[in-house]
């Protein structure tokens, strides 16, 4: 059986007088109609390597060293000074190899019509094509990745379409010419959960039809153990272990992948809760209803219809759901940024008004937040210490010994409170974050998805800080997630929400053995598992 | 869209209104126009009686309400010096200013689209350095000082084109020249930034990675993304320069608007400041409000926002 792809010993390096090596040493094959699993953390030169693959690697790096063949065509060669032309590359793009991006939100054209995208995918290869049969064939190709009224909403542009739609549109742009080679980078990252396994179902199925073999790169080794028949764990720039993605995940041979899979959520709740008894709520949430209005509509958009929360000092209750489920607009009202229609917030005893400029300073304390981007979340301007320091000098309570304490409770040491934000990793800046967020002594916090942008082994690592945090200041946590690996290993209590309303609410344990409503269980049950069901079949490599 | 543009004149008319009350204040406070009208040998009698002739003794209500009543019936009053209708003495300027205005910006805006791609497609440091460069020594040096030494160079040297009035079209290269020159640096720098900020979108990158050409995705990706910001900057650019420019205009010995207005300003000639107050505050709205439909028509998502 013959290479689709073979990356030889592929070194990446950054322009420059002192270059900085990225990729070191790589080397990859991925056979007909296989499916082959890249995962590493975020820095590991994953995507740098199969983007090197079809030419499209960022501006202000380059390949120094290896060779790439794709389809028996020699790219790259470093050491026989062989260099594919744009001309020759430009023939492969979408041919013979196809891409499909991680975030779909930006990977579409905002100001063409997506029927149009998809016809000029279709037109590059097959310029003789008439426009109108290009049409055609993209309205097909729309049909044939389950865009139900493709016709009609092949007219619309993206902004009119959801994110998992959005996936879809690039998956039958990806395959319009029926490529030897799909990658994807990350396809469902920025997607929730049920959609995620239904794109995933999707890639499956246009590989039965159409053949291809699949690179999927992630950090998510669960979506791996589910849709790949080979593995190449990168870590740093190389490649640390591969082989079949059963065998490796069933015995790990390096201690790095090892340590991926720890750093998993764990597949139990968390051991003792740490509720404090004795002590006032730290949030009484009683039929909060959140009403957007829209221009040019009468009725105004209802996105959390009567909810109620309750949370005691200590403990931890995680508010999960798809996007647009409502549940950002709970917390939200809860703080008071968005006011709530109707329905009443207690915050550590304290009724609060309903509208943020109707609370005191000393009313606004008790609640505070965290937000889920580290990087957009800290003025890029300010060092560690000024952050932190940004909220005790608004209530006139700065001093800088509280400073230190905060940052040393937060696990980072004097020596970080002169950097700025751009010198500190993703991890770091959540705990300037968290360090911020605790300044002036809260209730309650709103953690708004405070892990989705971090690395799994840097998950692990916050959580573990959240959890000791609590213990120590007996906080309330209200935690916003679409993530129910990490709710399991953290929340006492779950909420699943749904269209606004609340469809089920228990103790983590019983939501994950014993799921009562059927969203629940689909929630669950798209969740990618280590031993999940595999979804990738070899007919197509048999064929 | 239709309630767009309706609710777009609700502001134009609100517009007017506000330029011609701070107009009507503003002149009022700077005085009385008779000592300016008449010569210097003239009594204070004369002034005071000059002045009643104009209504400036009346009380300040009237006046305002009466400058209200010329807005709407259109007659702003007869020119003080002039003794002609204000209105038509402000029309009359209009087609020079209009025909100095549309040319100085459709070929500055070209011509920086054309730079823009240009070092798009040849990716060169070399001619993003040289066109940016050249455009701020042009915008260093005063306009004034640039048209003479265009006068110079063209009419004085070479006598190649004319220097002063509006005789035929060969009298527009140099006013436009001027104010093209003067432009352009602008246009280029908005529409290069924005150019290389499309360059690293990820649709273009999704594109690329279909195997179109590079100069394609230029064309109908990154350009139509890159221009709709530009197009807000450019609408206002032009309403300014609707309002005439004065300093080309006194240079060239243009027939424009902007030389009558601050004569007229100068002089306490107040039907002719309203009258043409008035037609640059309908410039500037009607076309910001046709840059807005548009920016609209290329991009739905605003119009749904």
């Amino acid at each position: 059986m013959s290479a689709v792809l073979r990356i030889d010993d592929l070194r990446i390096e950054t322009d420059g007088e002192t270059p900085r090596v990225l990729v070191d040493g790589v080397s990859l094959r991925v056979d007909r109609g296989e499916s082959l699993g890249v995962v590493g953390e975020s820095g590991s030169g994953k995507s740098l390597t199969v983007l090197a693959a079809l030419g499209l690697l960022p501006v202000g790096t380059r390949v120094t060293g290896g060779r790439i063949v794709l389809d028996d065509r020699v790219l790259v060669d470093v050491e026989a000074g062989v260099w594919a032309g744009e001309r020759e590359l430009r023939a492969l793009r979408g041919r013979t190899a196809a891409m499909v991006f991680q975030d779909p939100m930006s990977s579409l054209d905002p100001l063409r019509a997506v029927g149009a995208q998809v016809a000029s995918a279709v037109r590059v290869h097959a310029p003789r094509l008439g426009r109108r049969a290009a049409r055609e064939r993209a309205i097909e190709l729309l049909s044939s990745v389950g865009v139900r009224h493709a016709a009609e909403r092949a007219a619309t542009r993206p902004h009119q379409w959801s994110g998992g739609m959005r996936q879809r549109a690039m998956i039958a742009m990806a395959i319009a010419h029926d490529p030897l080679l799909l990658i994807a980078d990350e396809p469902t990252t920025a997607l929730d959960v049920t959609v995620q396994a239904q794109v995933m179902d999707l890639l499956a199925e246009v590989r039965e039809r159409t053949g291809s073999a699949l690179v999927l790169i992630t950090h998510d080794l669960g979506l791996v153990a589910e849709n790949s028949d080979r593995l190449a764990v990168m870590h740093h720039g190389r490649v640390v272990e591969t082989g079949a993605t059963r065998a490796v995940l069933a015995a790990p041979a390096e201690d790095y992948t090892r340590r991926l899979m720890a750093a998993m959520p764990a597949e139990q709740e968390r051991a003792t809760p740490a509720v404090r008894t004795g002590e006032a709520d730290a949030l009484d949430a009683e039929n909060i209803v959140v009403d957007y209005r829209v221009s040019g509509r009468k009725t105004p958009v209802r996105a959390v219809d009567g909810v109620s929360v309750r949370i005691m000092a200590g403990e931890t209750v995680a508010v999960v759901g798809e996007s647009g489920c409502g549940k950002s607009s709970l917390a939200k009202a809860v703080l008071g940024i968005q006011p709530a229609a109707a329905g009443t917030v207690v915050v550590g005893g304290v009724p609060l008004r309903s509208e943020l400029a109707g609370r005191t300073a000393a009313e606004r304390e008790l609640a505070q937040i965290v937000f889920q981007d580290p990087y957009s979340a800290l003025d890029p301007r300010l060092t560690v210490h000024e952050l932190v320091a940004e909220p005790l000098r608004i209530r006139r309570v700065y001093d800088r010994a509280t400073v230190g304490a905060l940052l040393a409770d937060v696990g980072l040491d004097e020596s970080y409170a002169k950097r700025l934000p751009g010198q500190l990793s993703g991890g770091q800046r959540q705990r300037v974050g968290i360090a911020r967020a605790l300044a002036l002594r809260p209730k309650l916090l709103v953690l708004d998805e405070p892990v989705s942008a971090l690395d799994v082994s840097i998950q692990a690592q916050v959580l573990t800080l959240l959890d000791t945090l609590q213990r120590e200041h007996g906080l309330g946590y209200l935690f916003i997630s679409h993530d129910l690996g990490v709710v399991r290993s953290i929340a006492d209590r779950v909420i699943v929400m749904q269209h606004g309303r609340v469809v089920e609410e228990a103790p983590t344990a019983q939501i994950f053995s014993d799921p009562q409503h059927p969203f629940t269980r689909q929630l669950l049950a798209a969740v990618p598992r280590l031993d999940g069901p595999r979804r990738t079949a070899r007919t197509a490599a048999a064929s | 869209m239709l309630l767009f543009i309706a609710r777009r004149l609700a502001l134009a008319v609100a517009t007017v209104l506000a330029v011609v009350t701070i107009a009507f204040v503003l002149g009022r406070a700077t005085g009385e126009p008779g000592a300016l009208l008449l010569p210097d040998n003239a009594t204070q009698a004369d002034v005071e009686a000059l002045n009643s002739a104009l209504g400036f003794d009346r009380p300040l209500l009237l006046q305002y309400l009466d400058t209200l009543a010329g807005l709407v019936t259109g007659d702003f009053g007869d020119s003080y010096r002039l003794r002609e209708s204000a209105l038509g003495l402000v029309l009359e300027r209009v087609p020079a200013t209009i025909e100095l205005a549309f040319w100085a910006f459709v070929i500055g805006l070209a011509l920086a689209v054309v730079a823009a791609l240009a070092i798009q497609l040849t990716g060169s440091r070399v001619l993003r350095a040289i066109v940016g460069w050249a455009g701020a020594l042009r915008q260093s040096v005063p306009d004034f000082f640039f048209a003479l030494l265009l006068v110079l160079a063209f009419s004085v040297l070479l006598g190649a084109l004319p220097s002063l009035g509006r005789t035929s079209y060969a009298s527009l290269v140099l006013p436009v020249v001027t104010l093209v020159t003067g432009q352009f640096v602008m246009y280029l720098r908005l529409l290069d930034a924005a150019l290389s900020e499309q360059a690293g979108q990820d649709f273009v990158r999704t594109a690329i990675a279909q195997g179109q050409r590079r100069s394609t995705v230029l064309f109908t990706r990154m350009l139509p993304n890159a221009i709709v910001p530009v197009l807000g900057m450019a609408g206002l650019n032009l309403g300014g320069l609707l309002g005439g420019t004065v300093v080309v205009e006194v240079v060239f010995a243009w027939p424009g608007l902007g030389k009558l207005l601050t004569d007229a300003v100068s002089q306490r000639d107040f039907p002719i400041v309203q009258a043409g107050l008035v037609f640059v505050a309908l410039a500037f709205v009607i076309v910001n409000t046709a840059v807005d439909v548009l920016v609209r028509r290329i991009d739905t998502r605003t119009a749904a926002a």
